[in-house]
């Protein structure tokens, strides 16, 4: 996710942290590239204009000249003005109707339909009971693909064909939700461009119609300058409540976002990063401000280590290596642990400065999951004696756990010698560690 | 059919009850009658694109060129008519590359000619721009032998299905026996839509189940399109986003697929760009060329009030040519590209929205 954007800001950034010392020329170098980097990102002209502005004059300022570590306080800067411009908080849906009525708006082909089932799959998990309504009646095939995904969510879908108008088939999709105590509505209505007159007023009349509490402006987060007169004149139509920026799983840097925000008003409410069902997610400005700067996407990292990592056996490997009695067993839990979190390519992508690794090395994701599948085979192919002491393991052991795993002796033999590698570098570490008397924390979890 | 086995339905005039009906009490009837499909949004007359780029500016008063506007009232070239000229650039999703290349020009060919008046830089850079994407429009190339292949391909929600039946019918109105080969058998109605948009075009559709395998598919038509004689195949495919590299492999699959099954690569790979995408599209060209040997774009939803400048800085950094244009969602509504008219319409006179505020 905005992958370049970050790139291009830490070039910048390390460039004048070699030099330590900022003057004003240096400050407006660095406002360059970042405008540069944001216009690259397809971030509204106009939007970079003001942002450079601002930061500008925040940046030169005693604030910056005066620091001691300047380069530190100009990230910080350009961090706080992109969580701003992204709208500060993350907002939820406001769920107060009786039924609540969402209506799904937007573009041809920015991914409503999908948007619309994967938001109905999330308020289920969330203890809902959402009705689909598919008052899309143009698009060929439009309502049978809600009525594919909602059998998949087992949501059930409302429709009355194509004959019927939008506005008709989402007035009755509501009163249907409320005779048979479904208590989220959310229409899908049709793709339609913002100066499409005609369209326009027809989806003011379904508004007026259903009085929506939420109105949701889709929009694919690959969309350039465009987006700002979309979503401003969807707006101006309609009072946007929020939006959902799709397609985010794509390497788009999604500028849109930045702009979005700043020129409705409507806070960016959910982002889809996948082709399946439950790839949706809440959008929280202030660690996308984060991501876009290189700092990784820790907190969401974090939140999801704690939601999957068993907290106890984390404690107990650290303990272990602290005693310095690590073994293959050890190494095996950590190894579960760390792929209990997701796909390693997704994971990888949330540490700090790994997108600049990964854009050299896109098969670096996969190349590990496969690698973590052979390591894990072996492992479990040894007796528990030999996890425990891999030096019983001779020749004719390795042959019989090559064998097991579906590996080769080589294999095996590689993964001996970098477990003994691992086990002489936590050595040191937890030496070091106990001369400063305390477990160096980051080694409890394997990133 | 094939020796595999597996399943395949052709459909040939098959008078079955269509998915969506016609008569939305907002479609036009003679639409509407000639779809024998879904319902068409309303108000869609038949205008030039260029006319309707300009109706949709002027219908909204909303005019991204408000900069080009201001610049009507300077008489003289000074700096900061570059900078407006790059702000109307950057707007239309030129990029930042591509616009200083642009510029660069401008202001070379203003030194060499001695332009002294803002008037003359309106034509020097659509003349810049016609440049950049080859003055004469492109076709699409045909096979020596029949079939011609042509394959589709795209980011999801780009517009390659509606394309693929809107070139269909065209090709049919033309004479031409066409296949098409509904290889998108991931979205969920996929296959469902470009069976409304085949009937609509009285052209055949081969296809699988949902969940098939796509190089299959396109085996199956390419067969198809041999053994019976058809003069087109067009293959459909599932959108994907140029980052998921199994996806890109699977489109590498289907490409060589066709290639060994027709001793040729297709003659046209035709990747489907959304007007309104932004810098992210040009590494959709580089990644899908790469992939699936791109030959040239398709730039759809022109009648928005997207430019769809980013053709121009994918022309520019990798020589791809447009052939097609969307401007609209009737089945006459795909057009040849155009440079003259796309420069045009990027840097329309000041007069046409002078006067409008700008959208911020």
């Amino acid at each position: 996710m905005f992958g370049t954007l970050s790139q291009r800001l830490q070039q910048t950034f390390q460039r004048l942290r070699s030099r330590g010392r900022l003057t004003e020329q240096d400050v407006d170098a660095a406002l360059r590239e970042v405008r540069l980097a944001l216009l690259e990102a397809d971030v509204h002209f106009r939007v970079v204009k003001e942002f450079i502005q601002r930061l500008r004059e925040r940046a030169v300022g005693e604030e910056v000249l005066h620091s001691l570590t300047p380069t530190q306080m100009v990230i910080k800067l350009v961090h706080q003005e992109l969580t701003q411009l992204m709208g500060g908080e993350a907002v939820r849906l406001q769920l107060t109707g009786q039924p609540t009525v969402v209506l799904l708006v937007g573009l041809q082909g920015a991914g409503k339909t999908t948007a619309a089932a994967k938001l109905a799959g999330w308020l289920q998990r969330d203890h809902h009971r959402p009705l689909l309504v598919a008052a899309d009646v143009y698009r060929p095939a439009a309502i049978r693909q809600l009525q594919v995904l909602g059998e998949q969510l087992h949501v059930p879908v409302f429709e009355q064909g194509t004959d019927v108008p939008p506005v008709t088939i989402a007035t009755q999709g509501v009163t249907h939700a409320r005779l048979h105590g479904y208590d989220v509505v959310l229409i899908d209505t049709a793709g339609r461009l913002q100066i499409d007159e005609a369209m326009m007023a027809e989806v003011r009349e379904i508004k007026s119609q259903v009085q929506p509490q939420e109105i949701l402006l889709v929009v694919d987060a690959m969309t350039g300058q465009e987006a700002v007169n979309v979503a401003s004149q969807f707006n101006e139509a309609l009072q946007l409540t929020g939006v959902i920026l799709t397609k985010l799983d794509g390497d788009a840097r999604g500028g849109a976002a930045l702009s979005i925000r700043k020129v409705t008003g409507a806070p960016i409410k959910f982002v889809g990063v996948g082709e399946k069902l439950d790839a949706l997610e809440p959008f929280y400005p202030d660690r996308m401000a984060a991501r876009i700067l290189g700092m990784g996407d820790v907190l969401s990292l974090i939140e999801r280590a704690q939601s999957t990592l068993d907290q106890k056996e984390a404690r107990e490997v650290g303990e272990r290596l602290a005693r310095n009695s690590f073994t293959l067993e050890d190494f095996l839990v950590q190894m579960q642990q760390v792929r209990r979190l997701g796909p390693l390519d997704q994971l990888l992508g949330m540490i700090p400065g790994f997108d600049r690794l990964a854009g050299h090395h896109p098969e670096l994701g996969q190349q590990g999951e496969q690698q973590m599948r052979r390591v894990e085979a072996i492992i479990r192919s040894m007796t528990p004696q030999e996890r425990r002491q891999p030096g019983l393991i001779d020749a004719s052991r390795k042959r019989r756990i090559a064998a097991g795993s579906g590996t080769t002796v080589q294999d095996v033999n590689r993964l001996l010698k970098e477990f003994d590698q691992v086990r002489s570098l936590m050595k040191q570490v937890s030496g070091q560690a106990k001369r400063k008397g305390a477990v160096p924390k980051g080694l409890r979890f394997p990133f | 059919m094939r020796w595999w086995g597996r399943k395949v339905t052709t459909e040939l005039e098959q008078p079955q009850i269509p998915l969506v009906k016609p008569a939305s009490p907002l479609a036009t009837p003679a639409e509407s009658a000639a779809a024998g499909g879904s319902a068409e949004p309303p108000d869609r007359p038949g205008k030039s694109w260029l006319a309707r780029l300009r109706a949709g500016l002027n219908r909204t008063r909303q005019a991204i060129f408000a900069p080009l506007a201001e610049l009507g009232r300077h008489g003289r070239i000074e700096p900061e008519v570059y900078d407006r000229l790059e702000e109307a650039l950057l707007a239309a999703d030129v990029g930042v590359t591509t616009t200083a290349a642009l510029l660069g020009r401008l202001r070379q060919e203003v030194k060499e000619q001695g332009c002294t008046q803002t008037e003359q830089l309106l034509p020097l850079l659509r003349q810049a721009i016609t440049a950049e994407l080859g003055e004469v429009p492109v076709g699409l190339q045909t096979a020596a032998q029949p079939p011609t292949v042509y394959l589709f391909v795209g980011v999801n929600g780009a517009g390659k299905t509606s394309t693929i039946g809107k070139l269909a019918a065209q090709l049919r109105r033309q004479g031409q026996r066409v296949l098409v080969g509904a290889a998108d058998t991931f979205r969920a109605a996929a296959i469902d839509q470009l069976e409304v948009w085949t009937r609509r075009a009285g052209v055949d559709l081969i296809k699988h189940q949902e969940g098939a395998d796509p190089a299959a598919v396109a085996y199956d038509a390419v067969a198809a399109g041999k053994a019976r004689g058809f003069d087109y195949v067009l293959i459909d495919t599932a959108g994907r986003l140029q980052n998921k590299e199994n996806l890109m492999k699977e489109l590498s699959k289907m490409r060589r697929v066709i290639e060994r099954e027709n001793q040729s690569p297709p003659a046209e790979t035709l990747l489907v760009v959304d007007a309104t995408t932004g810098q992210n599209g040009l590494q959709q060209a580089r990644l899908f060329t790469e992939a699936a040997g791109v030959t040239g774009l398709v730039l759809t939803k022109l009648d928005s009030s997207a430019k769809g400048g980013i053709v121009l800085a994918i022309a520019h950094e990798l020589h791809l040519p447009v052939k097609l244009v969307g401007v609209g969602e009737g089945l006459d509504d795909l057009q040849p590209f155009s440079p003259l008219d796309f420069a045009q319409a990027l840097l329309p006179d000041w007069q046409v929205d002078s006067g409008a505020d700008g959208p911020v």
